[in-house]
C-alpha cells in the first residue's frame, strides 16, 4: 500500500520556529519564542509543569490551538509546507497521515460505543478508503505486542486495560507511518510495569519507522530515559533545550537544576526540595525571566529583559544569563539525607493489623495482611494499582467496613466503621486523600474546612478555634488570607496543604496519606513531601504513606512493605527493600521504575 | 471532578479572570446576563405586583356587580363585566393572589420533601435508594392533576388539600433531580472525609451534599413553580377552588367561556396573566439552566 517515503534516521522531521500562542481575547502571550527541530527516529521531551505551556506547543504542531487560544504567529514546516497557514481542509488530510496525536487519557480517545477493530480500520480508512485493511490492522497489533486475532479485534475498550487501551492509542498514531507522533503525557495514570512496556513501544517504533516524536511530559524520568532530546519549558518558553545526556549530566539553567533537585531518587535517601513560590499565568508573568522570582542566583539584571536562548555547548542552549555560573556547580546532590529512628519497636505498636482480610461483595481484595507500624514512624506502603493498598488504608479509617481480623491502635482494637468508634478515636486516626480536587468541599471556605474537625470533636469553638486555623495555615505554609478563600481559588499544591492543615488541626496520632502527591507536579510534590516529613518529625506522628511512586519512598519513609495483588510481599527497611529487593516482584518493579540516574547511567554507558 | 481542569485553565491562561464558580448565589447573578433571564425576572415581578397591590389598585370589590352581565370594555368597567355583571379588571387583579400564594407554597413543601428523599436515597447507596426512588415512581406515574383532583374529590376544596396534593406530586420530580444530582457528589472525598469524621448522617446531608446540588435544585424549582400554576388554575377552571365564587384567574375563564364570542375579555385576560405568569418563570428556568450548563462548560469543556 501507499505510504509516505521513509528517508533516513537524521533528516529533519519538523521545524518549528518563534511559536508564539496568544489568548485569543485578550492577545495574552500562552507561549513564546519557542524553536526546535526534531530529526526523523529522534524522540524530543517537553518537560514542564502545569501551566507551562507544553501541551499547547504539542498540539500548535498539528495546527491545533485550544478554546480561547490563538496561534499568533511563527512557523511549523512539516513534510515541506508551513501546518499553520494551510487551509482546514489541508491540515485535516495531514492529520493522522503525516502528524498524529497520542492523548493522556486513553479512555476518552476512543470511542466507547465502536469495537477496537473498526476502529484501527476507521484511521487507515480515512486516508486510503479502498483498500483492504484486515492484514494491517493485524500487523499494528502486533507491533504494539497486542493478539491480533477476531475475538480481541471485537473487544470495545472498556473490556481492555489502561495500558492495552493506550497501546491501540500508539497502534492508531502510527498507524498511515506518520513523520511526527505527538505524545501528550501518554503513560500518565499508568502503573509503573504498563509504563514500561509503552514507553518501549514508543522506542522501538519511532526507531523502526523512523518517525520524529515530541513526547509531552511532566515526568523528568520517564523523558529521561525515553528522549535523545529535552527542551525544559517554564512560563511559556523554552528556558532549556539540549541532547538528553547532556542536559541531565549538567544542566545549565536553575529552573532545570531546582526540577532535578525535586525528582525523588531510588537511591540515596534524600529529603526532596521543593521549588518555592509557584509559575505565574499568563499576563501576570514578569517582564524579565520568567523565573527569576523564584530563582536564587537572580540578579537585578534578570527583570530587565527576557534572556536569551544562547548555546552553552554543543547542541545545548540555555535562557539564562548566569548559565555559566550554574554549570560550574554540582549537579544533584541537594537535600539532606533523611535521619532514619532508631530503637523503632521498643513501643507498643501504633497500629496494629492482623490478618486483615477485605473484599468488595463476594471479592476478595486483601489476603491476610499483618502489619505494623511503630509510634513515631513513617512506613510506605507501596503497590500499583489494583493492589489493595487503598483498601487497607480505608479499613484502617473506617470507611472500609467489609474486612475480618483486627486492627488495633495503640493496642486496642478497632470497630468496623468510623461511626462505630469512639470519638477519640476517630480523631487520632486522620486520613489525607489522594485527590485535593475531591477531598475539599467546594462551598467551604479554606477555614470552614480546617475547622470542621474542631466542631465535630468539640476540641475548640469560637476565637479560639479561628487561632487554631491560624495556626494550621501557618503550619502548611498557607497564608492567613487563604482562610477566606474557597478551594477553586487555590492551586493542586495549596488544596493539598488546605487537607494536611485539616487533619492535623485535631491532633491525630496515625496519619494516613493516600497517593497525596499523585495529582501533583514534581516540584509541588517534592514540597508538599518536604512538609509531610518535617511534620511527621516535628509532631512524632506515626505516618503511613501510601504510593505507587517507589522512588518517593526513600524520601520519606523508614520502613516499606510492598503489595502485589492483595497480599504482602516484602516489609522492610526502605534503604534495604529499594536497594537490594529480594522478591522476584519488587525486583521487576524497581527494574521497571523510569529513574534519571539508570537513565543517565544508560546513557553514559552507552547503550539503554 | 477532573483533575486536569484547573491545570488546563491555568495553562490556558484563563485563571486571571476571577475563578468559575457554581456557587448558588453567583449562579443566579450570573444567570441574569442572559436577556431571556431578565425578560422572566420582568414578567414575574410585574405580575407578583399586581397580585400584591391589585386589591388595592381595583376600581371595584371583586363580587360588586357594576352593570349587566356581559357587557363589552367601555364606561365603567374598563375590560367589561362578567356573567354576573362583576368588573372583569376588578376580578383580575384579585385574582392571582391565591393562586400565587398556593403555588409557592406547594412547590416549596414540594422541593423540601423532594430534596430530602432524593438526597438520602443517593447518600444512602443501598436498598433504601431502591425502595425511596420506586415509591416515587409509583406517585408519578399518576397524572399529577389526576391525584389532585381525586384528593379534593374525597376530602373537599380545602386550600391545604389542593397544595398538600401539588407537593406530593411535585416532590418524586425534584427527588430524581436531587439525587442525580447528588449521586456524582457522593463518591466525592470530601463526603468520606467527613464520615471518617463522624460528622452525624443528617448534617452531611445538609451541608455537604445539599449546597453541592442547589444550582439543578433551583432549576427543577422554577421549572415545578411554573407546573403548579398551572395545576392550580386548572383545578379552578374544572370549579375545584378554595372559594367557588371568589375571584380566581382559574374560576374566571371557566364562568365566562360561554360567553367567549359576545366579551371575550372575560376569558382572555386571566389567560394571558397566566400566561405571561409562567412563561416567566419559565424563562428564569431556562436562563438558569443554561448558565448552569454553561459553567459546566467551562470547567469540563476542554
Amino acid at each position: 500500500m501507499n505510504v509516505p517515503e521513509m528517508p533516513g534516521i537524521g533528516e529533519t522531521a519538523v521545524a518549528v520556529d518563534d511559536l508564539r500562542i496568544d489568548i485569543a481575547a485578550t492577545g495574552t502571550p500562552v507561549v513564546s519564542d519557542v524553536s526546535f527541530e526534531i530529526a526523523r527516529g529522534e524522540i524530543l521531551g517537553v518537560v514542564g509543569e502545569s501551566g507551562s505551556g507544553k501541551t499547547t506547543v504539542g498540539l500548535a504542531l498539528l495546527g491545533h490551538a485550544r478554546r480561547g487560544l490563538r496561534i499568533a504567529g511563527g512557523s511549523v514546516m512539516l513534510a515541506g509546507s508551513n501546518v499553520l497557514t494551510l487551509s482546514d481542509d489541508d491540515r485535516r488530510k495531514l492529520r493522522g497521515w503525516v502528524v498524529s496525536y497520542v492523548p493522556q487519557d486513553p479512555a476518552s480517545s476512543l470511542n466507547p460505543a465502536l469495537r477496537i477493530g473498526l476502529q484501527l480500520r476507521e484511521v487507515l480508512e480515512a486516508h486510503n478508503p479502498q483498500a483492504d485493511h484486515a492484514e494491517r490492522v493485524a500487523e499494528m497489533m502486533r507491533e504494539v505486542a497486542l493478539p491480533d486475532d477476531r475475538t480481541f479485534l471485537r473487544r470495545y475498550p472498556h473490556e481492555l486495560s489502561g495500558g492495552q487501551q493506550q497501546r491501540i492509542g500508539l497502534a492508531m498514531a502510527f498507524a498511515n507511518r506518520p513523520r511526527l507522533i505527538v505524545l501528550d503525557e501518554p503513560t500518565t495514570g499508568l502503573d509503573v510495569t504498563t509504563q514500561a512496556h509503552v514507553l518501549s513501544t514508543v522506542r522501538q517504533l519511532a526507531k523502526l519507522h523512523s518517525v520524529a516524536a515530541l513526547y509531552v511530559s511532566h515526568d523528568l524520568a520517564v523523558v529521561a530515559t525515553l528522549a535523545t532530546s529535552v527542551a525544559v519549558m517554564y512560563a511559556g518558553r523554552i528556558v532549556e533545550l539540549g541532547r538528553a545526556e547532556d542536559l541531565f549530566a549538567a544542566a545549565g539553567h536553575p529552573y532545570t537544576r531546582r526540577l532535578i533537585g525535586a525528582i525523588p531518587r531510588l537511591t540515596g535517601g534524600r529529603s526532596l526540595v521543593g521549588i518555592p513560590g509557584r509559575a505565574l499565568p499568563p499576563g501576570q508573568r514578569p517582564a524579565g525571566c520568567g523565573f527569576a522570582p523564584r530563582c536564587s542566583l537572580r540578579v537585578a539584571q534578570c527583570d530587565e529583559a527576557v534572556p536569551e536562548l544562547r548555546p552553552v555547548g554543543a547542541d545545548h542552549t540555555v535562557r539564562c544569563i548566569r548559565a555559566e555560573e550554574v554549570l560550574t556547580q554540582e549537579q544533584g546532590k541537594v537535600g539532606d539525607p533523611i535521619a532514619l529512628l532508631s530503637g523503632v519497636g521498643a513501643e507498643v505498636p501504633a497500629l496494629r493489623l492482623e490478618n486483615l482480610v477485605a473484599s468488595y461483595g463476594r471479592h476478595e481484595v486483601v489476603h491476610s495482611v499483618s502489619l505494623s507500624l511503630a509510634a513515631h514512624e513513617c512506613l510506605a506502603l507501596v503497590g500499583e494499582s489494583g493492589s489493595g493498598k487503598t483498601t487497607v488504608a480505608r479499613a484502617i479509617a473506617g470507611l472500609h467496613h467489609h474486612w475480618t481480623g483486627t486492627i488495633s491502635l495503640l493496642g486496642a482494637e478497632l470497630q468496623f466503621s468510623a461511626r462505630r468508634r469512639g470519638k477519640d478515636t476517630r480523631r487520632q486516626i486522620q486520613y489525607i486523600f489522594q485527590n485535593p480536587y475531591g477531598s475539599l468541599n467546594p462551598r467551604r471556605t479554606v477555614g470552614q474546612i480546617i475547622e470542621q474537625p474542631l466542631k465535630v470533636f468539640g476540641t475548640a469553638s469560637g476565637r479560639e478555634a479561628r487561632v487554631r486555623v491560624g495556626e494550621m495555615l501557618e503550619r502548611v505554609s498557607l497564608p492567613a488570607a487563604a482562610a477566606a478563600r474557597y478551594p477553586d481559588q487555590l492551586s493542586g499544591g495549596e488544596r493539598q496543604r488546605v487537607a494536611i492543615a485539616r487533619a492535623l488541626v485535631c491532633d491525630p496520632t496515625v496519619l494516613i496519606c493516600d497517593e497525596v502527591t499523585s495529582a501533583l507536579d514534581v516540584s509541588v510534590q517534592a514540597a508538599i513531601v518536604e512538609l509531610l516529613g518535617a511534620l511527621q518529625r516535628d509532631l512524632g506522628l506515626s505516618m503511613l504513606f501510601i504510593t505507587h511512586n517507589l522512588p518517593l519512598v526513600r524520601s520519606i519513609a523508614q520502613r516499606v512493605a510492598v503489595m502485589h495483588q492483595g497480599s504482602l510481599t516484602e516489609v522492610g527497611e526502605a534503604g534495604l527493600v529499594l536497594a537490594s529487593p529480594s522478591e522476584p516482584y519488587t525486583q521487576q518493579l524497581i527494574a521497571d521504575t523510569p529513574s534519571l540516574e539508570t537513565a543517565i547511567a544508560d546513557v553514559t554507558l552507552g547503550e539503554p | 471532578m477532573n483533575p486536569m481542569t484547573d491545570a488546563d485553565i491555568a495553562e490556558a491562561g484563563i485563571s486571571s479572570a476571577p475563578p468559575p464558580s457554581t456557587r448558588a448565589s453567583s449562579l443566579l447573578r450570573r444567570s441574569l446576563r442572559l436577556g431571556r433571564t431578565r425578560l422572566g425576572l420582568i414578567l414575574v415581578s410585574l405580575l407578583v405586583l399586581l397580585a400584591i397591590i391589585g386589591p388595592y389598585l381595583a376600581p371595584y370589590g371583586p363580587s360588586t356587580p357594576v352593570g349587566a352581565p356581559n357587557s363589552v370594555p367601555g364606561g365603567k368597567a374598563l375590560l367589561g363585566t362578567d356573567y354576573l355583571g362583576q368588573d372583569v379588571l376588578s376580578r383580575l387583579l384579585y385574582g392571582g393572589g391565591s393562586i400565587l400564594v398556593m403555588a409557592v407554597i406547594a412547590t416549596a413543601l414540594g422541593m423540601i420533601v423532594g430534596a430530602a428523599i432524593g438526597l438520602l436515597a443517593a447518600y444512602s447507596r443501598n436498598v433504601l435508594d431502591d425502595v425511596l426512588m420506586r415509591g416515587m415512581d409509583v406517585i408519578m406515574a399518576f397524572p399529577q392533576i389526576m391525584l389532585a383532583l381525586v384528593a379534593v374529590a374525597i376530602i373537599g376544596a380545602h386550600s391545604w388539600v389542593i397544595v398538600t396534593a401539588i407537593a406530593l406530586t411535585t416532590a418524586p420530580r425534584i427527588a430524581r433531580v436531587a439525587r442525580g444530582a447528588a449521586q456524582p457528589v457522593v463518591e466525592r472525598d470530601f463526603i468520606a472525609c467527613s464520615e471518617a469524621m463522624g460528622v452525624p448522617r443528617w448534617q452531611i446531608l445538609a451541608t455537604e451534599l445539599l449546597p453541592n446540588t442547589l444550582g439543578p435544585l433551583m432549576v427543577e424549582a422554577s421549572l415545578r413553580v411554573t407546573y403548579s400554576i398551572g395545576v392550580i388554575a386548572a383545578l379552578a377552571y374544572l370549579g375545584l377552588a378554595p372559594d367557588p365564587n371568589g375571584a380566581n384567574w382559574g374560576t374566571m375563564i371557566q364562568e365566562n367561556q360561554i360567553a367567549l364570542v359576545v366579551q371575550p375579555w372575560g376569558v382572555v385576560a386571566p389567560i394571558i396573566a397566566i400566561a405571561l405568569l409562567t412563561m416567566g418563570t419559565g424563562l428564569i428556568g431556562d436562563g438558569i439552566a443554561r448558565t448552569a450548563a454553561g459553567i459546566d462548560r467551562a470547567r469540563g469543556g476542554e
